[in-house]
């Protein structure tokens, strides 16, 4: 039997580098390593796991630029649009959100990456383009420096490992 | 064939290899008993050489973890946060938010409301004890902005390697 629970306290911490890591993960929980794997892939079937496989820091890699754009978009395009900006390979988050008015006034939030600023502009301005956004209200919100990255721990135990990644400072562009 | 000619065509093999590994498994990682043997046929590699190509980029800090992305909201709950922090608190109040284990990504980014941060856990209320005792820590208004929505198909990210990337130090 698979504790749900135990099994993602241990994957949250990454697979181990060795020969045969399900199974090493099978010892931690008092599980097999047939029971692991065919658990995974049930969790991929149902969606509740997006992607399983390497996941890497894009900052770390040269894409140092990444930014935050928000858009005021109205409800009967929403889908749309929402569906339209995920398609683009450099835009990794498309997401529907709350509004908080009158201090935010947005409803959609996508995450654009790129080499530099300049790159992340050119992106935007392709999918506002590609997408046919018209008299819609956006921002652009830059991210500056990254305080805290790691993957998200949903329980929370004794052995989490912080990824505490600081002063990335970018460069601004002049 | 010089001594340099050959490392140089080391040192392309070995970028070539880790494009590959990146673009090729980012998703789709093998759930068979033996992933990285699997990789390693697939790459005309031996395991040895993933397996240490791997811890590489893990020490470098490339790599995050080979593992699972978890939906959000499927497994716990997490909303996206964010708060207007004067400039000159922003180094302190960020220090109080990572040193939370519930909070996974933590930025600053340029407007007013200048701290942007993801916050997991368990339940809703669990996630909700967490904001308010934050905003009691910092004695600032948290404006959380739960996904609804989610549009975007996560397929990894199509990388290639860039000069003044890590890989290239």
């Amino acid at each position: 039997m698979i504790n749900e629970r135990e099994l993602i306290a241990v994957l949250q911490q990454g697979l181990p580098l060795d020969s045969h890591p399900y199974a090493v993960i099978a010892e931690k929980i008092n599980s097999s390593e047939e029971e692991v794997i065919n658990y995974i892939k049930l969790m991929k079937e149902k969606g509740d796991i997006k992607r399983f496989g390497l996941v890497v820091r894009h900052r770390k890699l040269g894409y140092k630029s990444n930014a935050m754009v928000v858009w005021d978009i109205p409800y009967d395009r929403v889908n749309e649009l929402g569906q339209c900006f995920g398609q683009f390979d450099f835009v990794t988050l498309s997401y529907r959100r709350p509004r908080h008015l009158p201090d935010w006034p947005y409803n959609l939030f996508c995450m654009i990456h790129g080499q530099d600023r300049d790159d992340v502009v050119k992106n935007l301005q392709f999918m506002i383009k590609n997408c046919n956004v018209n008299g819609v209200k956006y921002e652009l919100l830059f991210s500056n420096r990254c305080f805290k990255q790691r993957g998200a721990l949903y329980v929370h135990g004794e052995s989490e490992k912080n990824e505490t990644v600081v002063s990335l400072k970018e460069k601004r562009a002049v | 064939m010089t001594i340099d000619e050959v490392r140089q065509a080391d040192v392309i093999d070995k970028t070539e290899l880790i494009q590959q590994l990146m673009n090729e498994y980012q998703h789709d990682f093998p759930l068979s008993t033996t992933p990285y043997a699997d990789i390693a046929t697939r790459l005309g590699v031996e395991e040895q050489q993933v397996i240490e190509l791997l811890r590489e980029l893990d020490t470098k800090g490339i790599l995050s973890r080979v593992g699972a992305v978890f939906r959000p909201n499927r497994v716990g709950v997490s909303t996206l946060a964010a708060m207007a922090v004067p400039e000159h608190n922003l180094e302190s109040v960020a220090d109080i938010i990572s040193s939370y284990a519930a909070v996974n990504h933590n930025y600053e980014r340029e407007h007013h409301f200048n701290l942007w941060f993801v916050a997991t856990a368990e339940n809703a209320e669990q996630l909700q004890n967490i904001l308010d005792d934050m905003e009691a820590q910092t004695n600032i208004r948290i404006m959380s902005l739960p996904m609804e929505k989610d549009y975007h198909i996560d397929l990894g990210f199509p990388l290639k390697l860039i000069k003044g990337g890590l890989l290239h130090d």
